[in-house]
Parts: C-alpha cells; sequence; structure tokens
C-alpha cells in the first residue's frame, strides 16, 4: 500500500536513529558488562550532556560537532568522578544500593536541571540543521547521516580500545572475572571508574550528534532510557557490536511498526521483542553464553 | 517578599489603581487572606506549571498593590504555594496543607488527572476551586459544588476549531478536503482525536488517517513519512511542545508542505519560543486554543511582565492570571474568606476585568459558559489572531502558497 | 522470639492506628494513608525482592492490576467494592503468576528478571492507554459517593484503618512466611538457587507461589489507591512511579526484613514531604526542583551510611552497643 521511497525513507529513518540509540546503549551496556550494574542515572547524565552541547552553542558559540572534542574528556571525567567519589564510596558495592545511588543521582541531575534552566525546552539552531542529502526521492537529514557514521566510527574506536590497550584488556579482565583481575594487580576500583567514565564519553558523543535535530528540556534524556535498556538485552549484556547492531534492528523495528501501526502501538512492539528476546534467549542475540 | 513587590509595582504601572485605593492602603493591617496556588512546578508538567505559577503571582501583586480585598478593610492575598509534582496525588497533599493553611480559595491544577483529583479533595473542605486549564469535561461532569472552570474544555475548544475550520475553508472556495490527525496518545489528545473523527466527516471533510503518538517521542520521522504518503490537504496537530516542534521541523525538512496546518490544542503552535526559534517550520501553523485578548490594553502590561526575565508568553499564564483575580473578584463581592460565601460568589459570578477573550463569566453547572478558544496563526515570525472576526488583527493565510 | 515480632506487630499496628486521634491535622492523615499504600506496595515488593531475592523494576504491572480490577469491576459491572476488592487482589496474584509462569521457566534471573518485569509493565502501561475498556486515554473516573457501603470514607481516618489493616495484615503474613518451611525455602533460593534445589525445594514452585503472593499484596495497594483518588490513568496505574516507590522503600528500610517496607515508606516519603514543605515556605515554589536535589542527597547519604537498610543500621548500632 506504502509507496517504496516511504518505506525506504522509513528504513533509513530507522538506521540512522538506531544508530543514535546505539550510541547512548554502548555506555550502558559496557558499564553493565564491567560493574554488573543498571545505572538508572544514564537517562539524567544524557540530558546534562545535551545541556552541555547547548550550552556551547547558545552562550559559547561553539558548534555542536566541535563541541564533541571539548565535552567528550569532560564527561569522562565526569563519569570518573561519579563513580570514584559518589557511587562506589555510598553503595559499598551491594547491587541493590547502587541501585539507590544511580536513581538518586538521576532525581539530583534533573532537579539541579530544573533549578538552573528552568523547564523551557530548548533547541539549537546549526546553519545545517535542515539540509537534507537527495537521493532520488530520499531526504536523509545531512546531521542524522553523520550521526550515522559517526556512531559506526565510536563504536569502532571503543572496539580497538578494549582490545588494543592496557587500559582495555584491564577492563576485559575486570568484567570477567573480578577477584582474578584484583589478584593479578589490577586496580579494580580505577578500572570501574573508567568504564563508568567510557560510558558517560559516549552519552556526551551521542548528545552532540543528537543535539542538532532534537531538543533538550529537564527531562529530555529519559525517552532514550527505556529504548536503550531494550538495545542492550538484544545486544548481550556487556557487548559493544552487540548494541550497534541491537541499536540498528530496534530503530528499524521502530520505524517500520511505527510506520505500519502508529507510533503508540509501535512502542508495544518494541517491548514485545525485549519480552521474547529475554524469555527465549536471554544472552541476547549475540551475547556470549553467560 | 509580598511588601517589597508591593512596593515596586506602587511606582510603576499599577499606581493610579493604588491611589484609588489608598483608604484602603491605610488601613492595610486587616488580616490577610491566604489563596492556594497549585502548579505542577516539577516533572513532566514542569512547564506549564511554571508559566502558570509566573500568571497568578503576578495577579496576586498587582491586587496587593491596587490595595487588596477593599470589602475586608484591604486585606492583601497571600499566596500559598502548592508543587502538585505532576501527579494526582502530589496535587492531592498539597491541597491537604492548603487546607491546614486555611486557604480561602484554591486555583490551578493544570493537567486533569491532578484536577481531577485535587478538586476532589478540595471538595471535602468546600473549598472553592477555580480550574485554569484541565480540558476533560470529566472534571465539571461530577456535580461538584467547589470546582468552577474558567477556561473552555476540550468539547467546545472542538466545536470552535471546526466551526473556524469550515468557514476558513469555504471562505477560500473549499480547496480541503483530505486530513490526517497527529495526536499524543494521552487525555487531552486522545479525546481531541475521537471528537474530531466523530464531527469531521459531517462537515464534508475525509479523515484519511488518524495517528497517535506517545509523549515524550524521540522521533516524528515516522509521522511525517506517513503524512508525505497520504499527501492530505490539511493536518490537525494535537500535541505538547516537543512533539510539535519535532514534526514541524521534519516537515519542513521532508518538503511536506500541506495545504494548511491546523492546530488544536497544542502545545508549541502559539509558543513564541517556537516561533523564534524556528521562523520557518512555524510559518503559517494555525491553532485554535487559550488565547489571551489582544483588545484588552492590560494584556499588554501582563504580557510585558511575564517577560521580564527571558520567559515565553505561553497562555498559562493569562489564564492564571484571569483566574487568580476571579477568585479575588468573588472574595471581595463575598466581603469575607468564609468559603461557603466565596463560593456562592463565585457561582453568581459576573466578572469581565479578566484578560481572555470571554466576556463575563456565567458559570452553569462549573463550567464558565463563555469560555472560548482563538485561532491564531504564525505569520512573519508573529502569531496573529484570525478568529473571532470581532477582534482578529490579521486575515488567515490558506492554503498556503 | 517468634512471640516478641508478633508482640512488636502488634505494638507498631497499635501505635499507628492510635495515631489520628491524637491531633487534628488532615495533612498528616493524608500522608499516613498514603504512606500505607506504598508501605503495602513495598511489602508485596518486598515477599518477592527481599525474601525471594527476585529484584523486580515492575510491580507497576500489579499494583496496576489491582487499581484497574478495583475501579473497572465498580464502574463497568457494578460490583460493591468490598467485593471487588478480594477480585483485584486476586487479579494481581494472577498476573504475577502469569509473569513469574513465563520468566522462571525461561530462568531468568537477575538483572534479566528485573528488566522482563519491566517491560511487562511498560506493555500493560501502553494496552491500557489504548483499550476503550480501560477507558483508554481518559481514564476511569469512580463515581464520588461517600458511604462506607462505597469504601468511601467522609471520616478519612477509616480509610486509614482501613489501609492499615491491610498493612498489619500483611506484617503477619511476612512474618508467618520467615518462620514456614516455604518461607525457608525461598530464602534458600535467594541464598543459592542451585544449592537449594540439590536439597530439593522445588524452586520453580517456590518462585510462583513468591511472586503470586507478592502481586496479590501490590494489587491491594493499588485498589487502595483507586479508593483514596477515585480516578486512574494508564501512567498513574501502570507507570515506573510505583515500581520505584515499591523497590526504593525496603531497600531503605531493611530489605528481606518484616518491617523495612514499613519504615522506609515512612522515611522516604516523610522525607520528599519534609523537603518539599521545607523549600515551600522558604520559596515560596520559586526555585523548583530545589527540594527534589536536597532530596536525591539526602537519599545518597542514607544509603552511604545505612547499607544494610534503617533497620540494618539500627541492628549494627544495637550490636556495638552491647
Amino acid at each position: 500500500m506504502l509507496k517504496l521511497d516511504i518505506f525506504l525513507s522509513a528504513l533509513a529513518n530507522g538506521l540512522m536513529t538506531g544508530a543514535v540509540y546505539a550510541l547512548i546503549a554502548l555506555g550502558l551496556t559496557l558499564v553493565y558488562g564491567v560493574l554488573h550494574i543498571i545505572n538508572f542515572a544514564h537517562g539524567a547524565m544524557l540530558t546534562a550532556a545535551m545541556f552541555a552541547v547547548f550550552i556551547c552553542h547558545a552562550w559559547l558559540g561553539i558548534d555542536p560537532y566541535l563541541a564533541v572534542f571539548i565535552l567528550t574528556p569532560l564527561f569522562f571525567g565526569l563519569g570518573y568522578a561519579i563513580q570514584r567519589l559518589v557511587i562506589s564510596p555510598a553503595s559499598h558495592g551491594d547491587d541493590s544500593n547502587i541501585l539507590l545511588v544511580t536513581l538518586g543521582l538521576s532525581i539530583i541531575i534533573e532537579n539541579g536541571l530544573l533549578m538552573g534552566f528552568r523547564s523551557d525546552t530548548r533547541s539549537i539552531d546549526v546553519p545545517y540543521g535542515f539540509s537534507v542529502i537527495e537521493i532520488g526521492n530520499l531526504f536523509l537529514s545531512t546531521p542524522k547521516v553523520i550521526a550515522f557514521v559517526a556512531a559506526f566510527v565510536v563504536a569502532g574506536l571503543l572496539g580497538l580500545l578494549l582490545v588494543r590497550t592496557d587500559t582495555g584488556k584491564a577492563i576485559r579482565a575486570v568484567a570477567k572475572e573480578r577477584t582474578g583481575a584484583a589478584l593479578s594487580g589490577i586496580d579494580v576500583e580505577h578500572i570501574y571508574a573508567v568504564t563508568f567514565g567510557i560510558g558517560a564519553a559516549c552519552l556526551a558523543i551521542a548528545a552532540c550528534l543528537l543535539m542538532p535535530t532534537f531538543l533538550v528540556n529537564p527531562r529530555a534524556g529519559n525517552a532514550f532510557v527505556l529504548v536503550a535498556f531494550t538495545i542492550v538485552v538484544l545486544g548481550g549484556m556487556g557487548s559493544i557490536g552487540g548494541a550497534l547492531i541491537g541499536g540498528l534492528i530496534i530503530g528499524v523495528v521502530e520505524s517500520l511498526s511505527g510506520l505500519y501501526f502508529g507510533e503508540s502501538l509501535g512502542q508495544i512492539g518494541i517491548f514485545l521483542i525485549f519480552i521474547l528476546v529475554l524469555l527465549f534467549r536471554p544472552t541476547g542475540l549475540f551475547g556470549a553464553k553467560a | 517578599m509580598n511588601r517589597l513587590n508591593r512596593r515596586t509595582v506602587l511606582q510603576g504601572a499599577g499606581a493610579s489603581a493604588a491611589l484609588i485605593a489608598a483608604p484602603g492602603l491605610v488601613r492595610a493591617q486587616a488580616a490577610p487572606v491566604k489563596i492556594g496556588i497549585l502548579q505542577p512546578v516539577t516533572g513532566a508538567l514542569a512547564q506549564d506549571g511554571e508559566y502558570g505559577r509566573l500568571g497568578a503571582e503576578i495577579a496576586l501583586n498587582e491586587i496587593n498593590a491596587a490595595g487588596g480585598i477593599k470589602s475586608m478593610g484591604g486585606a492583601a492575598l497571600q499566596m500559598v504555594f502548592g508543587d502538585a509534582r505532576s501527579s494526582p496525588e502530589g496535587g492531592t497533599a498539597e491541597v491537604e496543607r492548603m487546607q491546614a493553611e486555611g486557604v480561602a480559595g484554591i486555583v490551578g491544577g493544570f493537567a486533569s488527572p491532578i484536577v481531577l483529583a485535587a478538586s476532589q479533595a478540595a471538595s471535602r473542605y468546600d473549598i472553592p476551586y477555580v480550574v485554569d486549564v484541565g480540558v476533560s469535561d470529566q472534571i465539571v461532569n461530577r456535580g461538584l459544588k467547589n470546582t468552577f472552570r474558567f477556561g473552555p474544555g476540550f468539547g467546545t475548544v472542538t466545536s470552535t476549531a471546526l466551526e473556524n475550520l469550515s468557514k476558513l475553508n469555504d471562505a477560500a472556495g473549499k480547496p480541503a478536503k483530505t486530513v490526517v490527525i497527529v495526536h499524543e496518545d494521552g487525555l487531552f489528545g486522545s479525546g481531541m482525536a475521537k471528537l474530531l473523527n466523530e464531527r469531521l466527516p459531517q462537515r464534508g471533510f475525509e479523515v484519511m488517517e488518524t495517528i497517535a503518538h506517545p509523549t515524550p517521542s524521540r522521533d516524528m520521522s515516522n509521522v511525517a513519512l506517513r503524512i508525505r504518503a497520504l499527501n492530505p490537504d490539511l493536518v490537525i496537530p494535537s500535541s505538547y511542545y516537543a512533539e510539535f516542534v519535532l514534526l514541524a521541523r521534519t516537515m519542513q525538512q521532508q518538503r511536506i508542505r500541506p495545504k494548511g496546518v491546523y492546530a488544536i490544542l497544542n502545545g508549541a503552535a502559539s509558543n513564541f519560543r517556537f516561533v523564534k526559534e524556528f521562523p520557518d517550520a512555524a510559518n503559517l501553523v494555525m491553532d485554535c486554543n487559550h488565547w489571551a485578548d489582544p483588545r484588552k490594553p492590560r494584556t499588554a502590561q501582563v504580557r510585558a511582565l511575564a517577560e521580564k526575565d527571558g520567559r515565553f508568553w505561553l497562555y498559562n499564564t493569562p489564564l492564571n492570571y484571569s483566574c487568580v483575580k476571579l477568585l479575588a473578584d468573588a472574595i471581595e463581592r463575598a466581603g469575607s474568606a468564609d468559603r461557603a460565601k466565596v463560593t456562592e460568589a463565585l457561582a453568581n459570578s459576573n466578572f469581565a476585568d479578566h484578560i481572555m477573550p470571554y466576556g463575563p463569566t456565567k458559570f452553569v453547572n462549573g463550567q464558565n459558559t463563555g469560555a472560548a478558544p482563538v485561532n491564531t496563526q504564525v505569520q512573519n515570525g508573529d502569531i496573529k489572531v484570525i478568529f473571532p472576526t470581532e477582534f482578529a488583527d490579521a486575515k488567515a493565510v490558506f492554503p498556503a502558497a | 522470639m517468634k512471640d516478641k515480632t508478633l508482640l512488636l506487630i502488634a505494638i507498631v499496628t497499635l501505635a499507628l492506628a492510635l495515631l489520628p486521634l491524637g491531633f487534628e491535622s488532615n495533612v498528616v492523615l493524608n500522608f499516613l494513608a498514603f504512606a500505607m499504600i506504598i508501605t503495602l506496595a513495598a511489602q508485596g515488593w518486598n515477599v518477592l525482592g527481599g525474601f525471594g531475592g527476585q529484584f523486580s523494576f515492575g510491580h507497576a504491572a500489579f499494583f496496576g492490576t489491582g487499581a484497574y480490577g478495583m475501579a473497572l469491576l465498580q464502574v463497568r459491572f457494578g460490583v460493591n467494592a468490598w467485593l471487588a476488592m478480594p477480585i483485584a487482589i486476586a487479579l494481581g496474584a494472577a498476573v504475577g503468576y502469569a509473569i513469574g509462569f513465563l520468566s522462571f521457566r525461561a530462568r531468568l534471573r537477575g538483572s534479566y528478571f528485573a528488566l522482563v518485569t519491566l517491560a511487562f509493565a511498560e506493555v500493560f502501561r501502553i494496552s491500557a492507554n489504548v483499550w476503550s475498556f480501560t477507558g483508554g486515554a481518559a481514564g476511569v473516573l469512580v463515581p464520588l459517593k461517600l458511604d462506607p457501603w462505597n469504601m468511601q470514607f467522609a471520616d478519612k481516618r477509616l480509610g486509614y484503618w482501613l489501609a492499615l489493616a491491610l498493612v498489619a495484615l500483611v506484617l503477619l503474613i511476612t512474618h508467618r512466611l520467615r518462620e514456614s518451611r516455604f518461607g525457608a525455602q525461598l530464602i534458600a533460593i535467594r541464598e543459592n538457587e542451585d544449592a537449594a534445589r540439590a536439597l530439593g525445594a522445588d524452586a520453580l514452585a517456590v518462585k510462583l507461589k513468591a511472586i503470586a503472593l507478592s502481586g496479590g499484596i501490590t494489587a491491594a495497594a493499588g485498589s487502595l489507591y483507586t479508593q483514596k483518588f477515585l480516578y486512574l490513568d494508564a501512567t498513574l496505574a501502570y507507570g515506573p512511579w510505583i515500581s520505584v516507590e515499591a523497590l526504593l522503600a525496603p531497600i531503605i528500610g531493611g530489605i528481606g526484613t518484616i518491617f523495612g517496607p514499613l519504615l522506609g515508606a515512612f522515611l522516604l516519603l516523610g522525607l520528599g514531604e519534609v523537603t518539599k514543605t521545607f523549600f515551600a515556605n522558604l520559596l515560596g515554589g520559586a526555585r523548583p526542583g530545589a527540594d527534589l536535589v536536597v532530596f536525591g542527597v539526602l537519599l545518597i547519604l542514607c544509603v552511604a551510611f545505612a547499607p544494610r537498610g534503617v533497620l540494618g543500621l539500627l541492628a549494627r548500632l544495637r550490636g556495638r552497643g552491647a
């Protein structure tokens, strides 16, 4: 019934949005894989990153794509500090306490932003915000195409970091066997914080890629949390490649089911997939056996 | 804090009014009358709540600067603010606190679920409750004696919107026949879509599709694509701010140009922030919504006060400003903070000194029968009134070129 | 030991029951009544999460089922409220059993179980929002008819006492649970499921029984919510807020303890009210969010200084004193 170009547009849009989802999920899956914690503050941290992009652009006149190079290290540092100075000492390493602490953090961040910026929804106006790449009848939003490519680059770099560098090897060692890693001289606390920092850095990159086409208010990031969890599960908790492919799948499923069943019911599709994957293949489509 | 504001406002716009009321001021040591202002200023509805609170505050300052409640010896109005935290239980808890503080009445609530719960809690103590927005018609259909809705419910809004749409279309030679409805899937959007689906065919429009979307939405591209595929003459969106902005931007990007975008109770289509930030995407969008009366001189004054701190002019501000003035008028006429008397004064109220385009208030079963929405259109970076014709300051541009 | 706990339950219940006689404040009464609802939801969570070690992020599924069951039975079928409540509770238990059946049979544990419950709750929420039977997005309004026969009380203390009675009942149930064979097996599964199974416990059956009980208790909280506010929509009934409250309260109070959920609910809601009132008086709502920032900080401090919950902290202090 629908014309082919509409279908293709939806497909392309699903892939592009999915890539950004993947980027948001990368941080979550890495933190889960290594620290085994579910970070309730992930959405609020994304919101904070989006506000940081907004500040860079609106107050300092820095383009979001340049802001990547400032905000990524900044958020790495913030993430590192949060894990080292707040989550770790406050939670005493207990899983249920980590839930509480990250939840407390999300309340603090969200309402701190509300205090500082008020509840208004803001966006940034960049010259390329409305530019498109035309392929026949397909209009691909340029910022989304950039985000798509960037997501692959970031996932690739992250993969390289984990495989090639000493820190990466240490992260993987801690993920696999934390006591063993500690015995072999790895500073587990430091690795935890580094991992959390990388997660936050991924969010900063995602925020820079999102803002040219999205908007921000003190709750903006929450919309991405559940979908990010879904991707983490689909891709297998802790798997970088899984998160990337999971993100693309979810993006496409969301886009097509939204197109055919409507946006509201389309969301059910995502959760049903989520439930089915959990019930029948809980290690995710690409996760190794636990 | 109130005293400070009183002094500053005295030097400004309210000075002449205050002079007349000067005898009242001399005796101003009368015990203050407490007014409950209930708004969701944290959580999902924080934006609406904040702009509502702003309107209430402007009204309270103005009334106090002008000498308070004269029939009560110039008693000042004192705000008891309650954050409903965007939830009914939050709203209820605040009503209890306001009851403990001994308020003479409550104004606000914003969202229908909060209003339903809060007005019911207030009814237990016979506290008069003035609803600012709460468009669900269940609010005034429960037979609560204490609840008064100053603004229109979505039944009225939809009827007016359809009426004006027909006028618009007829005047242009009926260029629009097909419609796609886009709505948020909560109470107000879904209720609207249901009514539209019943009534649009009666007026000769064909509803090609009704697309629901959740709030918050991450992406409105699919909705835009769907519209592109159906290619309707008219798009009728009923969504909150962020989702409509995303939709309008995507439509611009995907070069979807229907003959008209005719929003109803939309969170963005008559919001100056949207118009300022995305003038091209916003241009020629029409909206049928709450809107202050541009003829009344005080509208411009309230707007200037509201925009002072870099804030934008949203309908919540004039609505709450007017609701507080309405309640103050009832207290004035009752000559007492006694709740039964204030409720009675509200029920019989004939209040015209507000800044909404309604005429004097007349409540039937708690609904202000004169309440009506206004049609606006974004034209070249400004928001113009196109209906009702009595005070329209621009002619509708339809169909869009 | 056993009698001591029973005595403590009796004392706590009696003290809570006598509270509203000592003062006139409806603010406090309203707070107490809402705290009872959250306590009940949290007690339900605690049976499964505290004693059974199965962390759920989706107790909204049970809460909402109880709430909607209560409302729809009255509004759509004209069932009396007192009869509707046990049915609503049974519905909650059934939903618990069904979700448990699907997820425990698939051997989901830990975070996987938590996430699947979250997804179920979301499916319920989205469905309730579009289904016309539940009133769709417009929600469902229970007519206001103040009459004890309708479980709507003109004297608010009666509503509070009803909720308290249910909380006390669940205190007794959890006490019995801990003493029973079923409870012992449940705790054994929490500590080490494989070992428990090796010792002959039918892990699946035990967990199913626990999640059904848990679902029923939380559904009771939902049905009380309906009677208190008389209005429901999908986000109120099935929204994530209640899943979070239900799990926060026991963790703060003392996970897997009898009084943990009660203490936690009081602390959590009390902290929220105190900060809110404090900032409302200080700023008149001029800085929205300030109170919640302080609330968040206090929450983290609570965890930092009472990592085993308030009850854990008390036990530690007592241990040090002895």
